[in-house]
């Protein structure tokens, strides 16, 4: 009971989760910084910024519903928190796991997005409105490529687990050849998830000041921000855990590789963000509707005639 | 936060304060969705007076004002003076002068481009070009600090040429310069051409057709961009373009593209202009004595400034003040066009419709009268001063006993 709490509250649960989660801001404004030729800013700079934001006022507009409008950071952060208890930090072992939990861990991860929709929505601002609504579209758009993509390996894995698929693909490496055209439409759905540029249009500075979170401002900011850390590495986990399932199976080594892995995810990320421009949102539903949608599609047709070759 | 509901229609306030513009001005977008039925344009919140304040000082005093008209363009405004002044006065300034001036207004024009590159690239959310093109504009800058002893508002023209010299190795570090920035420009024009997501973002926004254009009377690269061949530097040399090679780059894009693609290769054609000057740079003086006392007459002058057509106009009574100063700065010419070309788009294209015609606020804003008819009046100094004082007695405070100086200012 104790261990389980351990583990749920502190490694790999939500205070690893928290810590990685500033380090991997870090990471990313350090490498977006370089690759535009600027300094950027040292270690601490998430973590000052994030204390920083507590310690500000906390205004709650007078047209705003006041309890929505708190409680919604506080749900965005506990169910990203809840969503990486079922994703393998060390080796094929997540805290906790059962027959099903890729499903629950992709609900859990629509919560933070739905909560940034209502927080804007709540703040009745104009640039929040539009910033929700563009939020919405834009989930349309990736959310169906991004699932799509996400399952697919798990036909092939015969399971509905995470865990079970990390450990169905550690055991039969060559597997995971067929997985790559949706491990590429996951990197780009995961851009449009996390609302970074070419899919940043929800929080568009130059046009619609910062879209749905423009209200927020000192603790449920913090939150906010923090919640959307925490996503960055429960995605970056994920797709690590389903498309790089290498697994030794010594723990250090797997430590190890976990960081490896999650920061080669990260990377491609930067890279991605750093090199395009904000797409309009109706551009992007475009894109992924008409390029990664199919993309997807044809990996779970694809997965599902190697599961009917591998039952003969 | 005002806002109106009405048949699916949202009102959205850009401006006074928002963060993408660099001045105040305001915007009201009326919505349908995403896309834009109503722009209503407001400028008028940089009123400086700047026009009415050139009379009250003489012509040396009035070279800092006008030099201040605009942030970025400085030189072309200080040119346009000196050249108008010159003009009245009967004075031929020496060919040193006249390439010097060349030198600066063209440094000037690559590091305005340079520096609306990176604004746009900001616009449409593509902060790493931003990055580039600024860390590229500070080469610019640092040769216009060596050439003219400041970064901005080079204070280098005067009446009767300019008031330093440049030497040889200015005119090294400046080709070396140019040869680094080009390759770089070339790079900008490719990325501009053929990368992606930024061609999306930037083809077919902001229309303004030949036509189009010229009914509003838009100049500079937004009229080049849509094919209208009308350049100052070619159509009516100045300084010394007579004697330099100015390729006019016009472009069939008429959109935001259009006009991304004319201010790079205008680039180009800059840096040309500069190797040029500093193969063909004339010896001799920089300057010839200017009289204080410009006899009477008016004048029109003329210059490109790097977002267009910038014109002077100066009258004289024969005293060391001019009667009257009028700057038509070229972002004056170019608001007239900006509501066409919103109406119609997408929210998202607002921003860099707005950029696109390189806006400069300040140089734009004057006095204007809106709305005489309700209510609206216009009050002289004194009476100004009457009501305040009244007003503040309402408060409690008594005002009346503070004495002011009696200046000519108003």
């Amino acid at each position: 009971m104790l261990l389980s709490l351990f583990r749920i509250l502190v490694f790999p649960g939500l205070i690893f989760l928290a810590a990685y989660a500033l380090l991997c801001e870090y990471i990313d404004r350090k490498v977006y910084a370089r690759l535009q030729n600027r300094m950027g800013p040292p270690w601490y700079q998430p973590l000052a910024d994030f204390l920083k934001l507590l310690g500000k006022e906390t205004i709650i507009p007078a047209d705003a519903n006041r309890s929505m409008f708190q409680i919604l950071p506080v749900i965005s952060l506990s169910s990203v928190a809840a969503a990486f208890i079922y994703v393998p930090v060390l080796g094929a072992s997540a805290v906790h796991s059962f027959e099903g939990d890729l499903i629950v861990v992709l609900y859990f991860l629509t919560i933070p997005t739905m909560c940034e929709f209502l927080g804007g929505w709540y703040s009745r601002s104009v640039y929040s409105t539009i910033g929700s609504v563009r939020t919405l579209t834009q989930m349309f758009a990736y959310e169906v490529p991004l699932f799509m993509a996400l399952l697919a390996p798990a036909l092939i894995a015969k399971t509905w687990s995470v865990t079970g698929m990390t450990s169905f693909y550690s055991e039969h490496p060559l597997y995971i050849l067929f997985n790559i055209p949706a491990f590429f439409t996951a990197l780009i759905a995961v851009q449009g998830k996390l609302e970074r540029a070419p899919f940043d249009s929800p929080e568009a500075e130059t046009e619609i000041v910062s879209g749905a979170l423009v209200e927020y401002s000192g603790k449920l900011l913090a939150l906010f921000r923090m919640s959307m850390d925490c996503e960055l590495v429960v995605m970056a986990s994920l797709i690590s855990a389903i498309y790089l399932p290498f697994v030794t199976g010594m723990v250090i080594l797997d430590f190890v590789l976990y960081f490896a892995k999650t920061l080669a995810v990260l990377l491609v990320l930067t890279l991605m963000r750093a090199a395009t421009a904000r797409l309009r949102v109706d551009q992007m539903v475009n894109f992924c509707w008409k390029f990664l949608t199919p993309a997807a599609i044809l990996q779970i047709i694809l997965d599902l005639l190697i599961r009917g070759w591998l039952a003969v | 936060m005002s806002k109106k509901f009405r048949r699916n229609r949202i009102e959205l306030p850009i401006g006074p304060q928002h963060p993408s513009l660099k001045e105040p001005a305001s915007f009201r977008i009326t919505l349908e969705g995403e896309k834009v039925v109503n722009a209503v344009i407001g400028v008028g919140y940089n009123h400086r007076g700047l026009e009415k304040a050139c009379e009250s000082r003489n012509y040396i005093q009035d070279l800092y004002l006008i030099e201040r008209v605009c942030g970025i363009c400085s030189h072309t405004h200080s040119t346009a003076f000196c050249q108008g002044i010159e003009e009245l006065a009967g004075i031929t300034i020496p060919r040193r002068a006249a390439y010097i001036r060349v030198m600066v207004a063209e440094l000037e024009r690559l590091h305005s481009h340079l520096l609306w590159l990176g604004v746009a690239a900001h616009e449409i959310g593509f902060d790493t070009m931003f990055m580039y093109t600024w860390r590229d504009r500070e080469k610019v800058l640092d040769i216009l600090a060596e050439v003219c002893g400041n970064r901005v508002n080079y204070g280098i023209n005067t009446i009767g040429g300019v008031r330093r010299d440049v030497d040889e190795a200015m005119l090294q570090n400046m080709s070396k310069m140019a040869d680094a920035l080009e390759s770089q420009v070339k790079y900008y024009l490719d990325l501009a051409l053929t990368e992606t997501t930024l061609s999306a973002r930037l083809a077919g926004v902001g229309k303004l057709s030949y036509e189009d254009a010229l009914r509003f009377g838009v100049v500079g690269p937004v009229a080049r961009s849509a094919g209208i061949a009308y350049d100052i530097r070619v159509t009516e040399p100045y300084a010394a373009y007579g004697d330099i090679p100015v390729d006019l780059v016009t472009d069939t894009r008429e959109d935001v593209l259009g006009r991304t693609v004319v201010r790079i290769k205008e680039m180009l054609v800059s840096l040309n202009i500069i190797r040029f000057c500093i193969k063909n740079l004339p010896d001799g003086d920089i300057a010839v004595k200017a009289p204080l006392r410009i006899p009477a007459g008016e004048v029109i002058s003329r210059t490109e400034a790097p977002r267009g057509e910038n014109i002077h106009y100066i009258r004289s009574n024969g005293t060391d003040k001019p009667d009257r100063v009028r700057v038509r700065a070229p972002s004056e010419a170019n608001w007239r066009g900006v509501k066409h070309m919103l109406e119609g788009g997408y929210l998202a294209d607002v921003p860099i419709t707005i950029a696109a015609i390189d806006p400069c606020y300040s140089c734009t804003d004057r006095a204007i009268v809106i709305d005489s008819g309700s209510g609206t009046e216009v009050k002289d100094w004194q009476s100004l001063r009457q009501y305040s004082i009244s007003w503040y007695k309402k408060q409690g405070i008594d005002v009346s006993a503070v004495k002011i100086p009696e200046r000519k200012y108003y």
